[in-house]
């Protein structure tokens, strides 16, 4: 018989507000085999703990019930005292009657009834608890990063800084994500690509760091310390070993009618073609849909030209095999389509714009070789409307975004203040919800747009563009004034909402890392743990997290960083004690646990019994591997003989839970 | 047939192929025909049947004659094939020690639906095609071969062997059949009449086991129900409809697995419907995760032991069942 202890905790007024937390405790104590109960204020703090500790040399328990919050919170907290004290951390259980119970309820006599009844489980599964010793699986000191743009950029530097290992796999033919279509930052409107490019230099000289370019995750199996990543490495045509990036290629290819991604489709590239100057690997790519050689076998250009012969016609996409220890998710975010939202005429005139596409017109090594122009006859456009808030904080029932994108303020108060500079004949009008502007000297950029550039803010939203007579008419309303105005303007400039880049849906599944409804990736814990994926090995960097601007995005790279480090300076992990084992007599050698076991942790012996009337038999027999298993348990429920068990959470440990429960 | 198949058992057993042979034995009553492991020439040309009654699944006997030493064939017929595969994916069965022989098979009758025709003082049968002839007591009595056939032959899924060494007579297709309609049906019954449904049938069971132990799927060294960890062995009812625990417990674990052969049903002696729960399963996979048929793809995952990105969510499945 268990000799169990009682811990019953206030949590303050978190719990004894809702909970009789006495009268828990109380109750507790008739059950049998406690001999040991009693409530404290706050059970996690120092003296807490020593109460614990103290109870379990004096009253010699055997295991403890600590009903306090989650166990995801404060279990280890408490097993650690456990074992301080000189009994197996795993005797330990939490009921959990802080979030299953006192914040969800509020009335107290039922509550404490049901805190009871959470209690009453838990010492009913601490009766059939085992001590149990963890193992320890070594670290793969190799770290993977997905997304070029600055968020890995900034991650792989520091982490290869600290002298380990980074591959950085990105989709597209150059590292550097949307900084590098930018044209200048705010709030020091220094130019992106003279910070960036740098930096992209750093990264394809650094001998720690390899890149992945034009490549996507094909599968990732294992688990944290030892990630089984396939890497899909897509044919580009082009050997990127040979490729000197000279780039004659891109310029004697015939076909000239590719419509250009990099400036977002306002001017046209060659089918083979590199995206910009500074790309990092600087090396060509041919696109398949447009490369007439690859369509109809008839052209070669580009292969006659190519003085070092780095054309491959033939060219497969091939699958790179790598371990890695950590996984730094950094798929950054994309502006939404805008197709819905007609009103503002976006695809009816291409005087209508986003925000990314007026930074490409305003690049120096864009479409327009930095002019202010407009995209339908290059003229030099007199009044810009701006829009704010396209896709962003709508209610849930429309078809943009209920969250607040956070950049827009901000870009767009620099494209104004930047259009009223050197432009100064140029109207500049923004139409705004509300301007959130928090951030070093944020504030003071936005005021020095309104009080030193005269650029005319707004409050309303804009409820129609039409094109009349070459002008766009923008009707909207003013808030301030009470009045409706309309203005006939050259150029509008919509700042459209940001969502996670398409690809974050299909990799988190990958990963097992959960998401939220927008497909942000969820941190394991929203204000202390925001560079890590609940996924232990999966961190995040960057937007795919949530909005945020550069330097944000650089600070929670560098975070990201130094937990990944923390990570992989580790020689081993200690193992999930609660791992899988199987009852060889009741198996069946059926294979279900090894297909479905996520981790391979699973794997299948001949093995030679003695039966029941005393002969011998070869049988197929399951076993584990506890140093991969991570105990999800999808092996004990796949089995049908119930051969499979898990430690710590064993069938009858949980059944004896229900029993307790249904009493 | 049945000449052509005694003929090839003898001559597997006389020409050293195999050393066992397991096929079917005419028992007390003409319809009511065993199992039997075969050894001797003399034994078959006396004694092997293989008619209209022959019935019984013989994948199941591989598992532990397969253990023997030497090779044994077995007589599959196709929805046999089902079984045998699935037990071959679930590594129950060692294939090097089995010849499996793929027979035809024209559907088998039910004696039990001859008597509801209202035929008494059966005695023996004739088959000639499509036509079967009952002799009786009170004399010969004509019916149509379809009319006295099971159930689940009614309904036949497939003609087509899934795996076979040799086959012996002509191979046939994939079916059409309608063995969805009766869950259909349930389906679009009220809560309460369902379980009205199942407490008139289940509330029959004696606990006799003989599902469990025909059932091709049911094939754990040590069943749950023998099992005194398992915390349900031999648990006495608390009510009439108690049984409805073994029975659903039963479907769960072969749910994914079942290939539908219906032999549940067969040796129910209560004549309780028990494939109409496993049936419920098939169609469940079928809709959750796309068309599925246990033991037609010996390569093939199946659905409940395979995670894909398009599976359906559990909410989903759960509001389903509303």
């Amino acid at each position: 018989m268990q000799r169990i202890g009682v811990f019953v905790c206030w949590c303050g007024s978190n719990i004894a507000a809702t909970v009789d937390v006495k009268a828990v405790a109380e109750a507790l104590g008739k059950e049998p085999g406690v001999v040991y109960f009693e409530d404290y204020q706050y059970m996690c703090s120092e003296e807490g703990q020593n109460k614990i500790k103290a109870a379990i040399r004096d009253y010699k328990l055997t295991g403890a019930v600590v009903c306090s919050c989650s166990p995801r919170m404060h279990e280890n907290t408490f097993r650690k005292a456990a074992a301080a004290a000189g009994i197996n951390s795993f005797m330990v259980e939490i009921a959990n009657i802080r979030e299953q119970c006192s914040w969800i309820h509020k009335d107290m006599q039922s509550a404490t009834e049901k805190a009871i009844i959470l209690g009453r489980a838990a010492i009913a599964k601490v009766h059939l608890n085992a001590p149990l010793t963890a193992g320890e699986s070594p670290v793969t000191k190799r770290a993977l990063v997905i997304g070029g743009g600055i968020a890995g950029i900034q991650t792989a530097l520091d982490i290869a800084d600290a002298g380990f290992e980074v591959d950085i796999v990105e989709k597209k033919p150059t590292i550097g994500g949307k900084m590098s279509q930018i044209d200048k930052t705010f709030p020091t409107l220094d130019c992106a690509a003279c910070i960036l490019t740098p930096k992209m230099v750093d990264v394809a000289q650094n001998e720690k760091i390899r890149i992945f370019s034009f490549s996507e995750v094909d599968s990732v199996k294992g688990f944290v310390g030892n990630f089984n990543v396939s890497i899909r490495r897509k044919a580009r045509y082009v050997d990127e070993v040979k490729c000197t990036g000279c780039g004659l290629c891109t310029e004697k290819c015939p076909q000239k009618k590719v419509p250009n991604e990099f400036n977002l489709g306002l001017d046209q590239r060659r089918a083979i073609y590199i995206p910009f100057a500074q790309a990092v690997p600087k090396v060509a790519t041919i696109d398949p849909d447009y490369c007439t050689m690859l369509k109809t076998g008839k052209c070669g250009v580009c292969s006659k030209v190519c003085a070092v012969g780095a054309i491959d016609y033939k060219q497969k996409d091939t699958i790179v095999e790598e371990q890695y220890g950590a996984i730094v998710v950094a798929t950054g975010y994309n502006p939404i389509e805008l197709t819905k939202y007609d009103e503002f005429a976006y695809s009816q005139s291409p005087d209508v714009i986003t925000s990314m596409e007026f930074e490409r017109i305003t690049n120096a090594a864009g479409p327009t070789g930095g002019v202010l122009l407009r995209p339908s006859d290059g003229e030099h456009p007199h009044k810009i409307v701006f829009v704010q808030c396209v896709g962003s904080r709508e209610d849930g029932g429309g078809c943009g975004k209920t969250y607040c994108s956070k950049i827009c303020c901000m870009y767009t108060a620099k494209h104004a203040m930047l259009t009223r500079e050197k432009y100064p004949d140029t109207e500049v009008y923004v139409f705004y919800i509300d301007v959130r502007t928090p951030g070093k000297n944020f504030d003071e950029f936005y005021r020095r747009a309104v009080e030193e550039y005269g650029v005319h803010y707004i409050k309303g939203m804009v409820g129609k563009v039409s094109p009349e007579n070459g002008k766009l008419m923008v009707r909207a309303s003013d808030l301030i004034e009470g009045k409706q105005l309309t203005i006939d303007a050259d150029l509008v400039v919509l700042a459209a909402a940001i969502e996670p880049d398409k690809s974050a849906r299909p990799l988190a599944t990958m990963l097992t890392a959960s998401m939220d409804t927008n497909d942000f990736f969820t941190e394991a814990h929203p204000k202390l743990r925001p560079v890590e994926s609940p996924t232990a090995g999966i961190f995040l960097s960057g937007c795919c997290q949530g909005p945020k601007d550069i330097p944000e995005t650089v600070a929670q790279a560098s975070a990201c960083a130094a937990k990944v480090i923390g990570l992989l300076a580790k020689d081993s992990l200690t193992c999930n004690a609660c791992v899988a084992h199987s009852e060889e007599m009741l198996c069946n050698g059926c294979s279900s646990c090894e297909k479905v076991c996520p981790y391979g942790a699973i794997t299948y012996q001949e093995k030679e019994f003695r039966m029941p009337d005393r002969t011998t038999k070869m049988r197929r027999v399951a076993s584990v591997n506890p140093a991969v298993c991570q105990g999800c348990g999808a092996c004990t429920v796949a089995c049908p003989s119930g051969a499979m068990d898990l430690h710590g959470f064993s069938n009858r440990q949980i059944m004896a839970e229900v029993d307790a429960i249904c009493k | 047939m049945q000449q052509v198949i005694r003929e090839k058992a003898i001559s597997l057993i006389t020409s050293g192929k195999a050393a066992r042979v397991i096929g079917w034995r005419e028992g007390e009553f003409f319809y009511d025909q065993t199992p039997e492991v075969f050894t001797c020439p003399e034994d078959i040309e006396k004694n092997f049947v293989y008619n209209g009654f022959s019935g019984a699944n013989l994948s199941k006997y591989l598992i532990k004659e397969s253990e023997k030493e030497g090779v044994v064939a077995v007589f599959l017929k196709p929805c046999d094939t089902y079984s045998f595969s699935q037990l071959l994916k679930e590594h129950r069965i060692k294939r090097e020690n089995v010849w499996a022989v793929g027979i035809p098979c024209e559907g088998k009758l039910d004696i039990d639906a001859i008597r509801k025709m209202g035929v008494k003082g059966i005695t023996s049968l004739e088959e000639n095609g499509d036509e079967i002839t009952v002799k009786t007591i009170y004399g010969d009595k004509k019916i149509a071969r379809a009319e006295a056939l099971a159930e689940r032959c009614r309904n036949c899924k497939s003609r087509k062997h899934v795996v076979y060494d040799e086959l012996l007579g002509e191979e046939g297709e994939v079916l059409e059949s309608a063995r969805f309609d009766m869950v259909e049906k349930l389906e679009q019954m009220t809560a309460e009449e369902r379980f009205a449904f199942w407490q008139g049938e289940l509330s029959r069971c004696i606990r006799c086991n003989a599902c469990r132990n025909v059932c091709p799927a049911c094939t754990c060294e040590k069943c749950v129900f023998d099992n005194a960890a398992s915390g349900i062995e031999n648990k006495a009812p608390a009510s009439s409809f108690e049984e409805q625990n073994f029975h659903i417990i039963r479907a769960f674990h072969v749910a994914g697995r079942c290939t539908d052969c219906g032999e549940c049903s067969r040796v129910c002696p209560q004549s309780i419907p028990l494939h109409l729960l496993n049936r419920k399963f098939i169609k469940d996979i079928n809709e959750f995760y796309g068309e599925y048929q246990a033991g037609a793809d010996p390569e093939e995952k199946y659905p409940l032991m395979n995670f894909t990105q398009g599976d359906m969510e559990p909410a989903d499945a759960f509001k389903k069942g509303e």
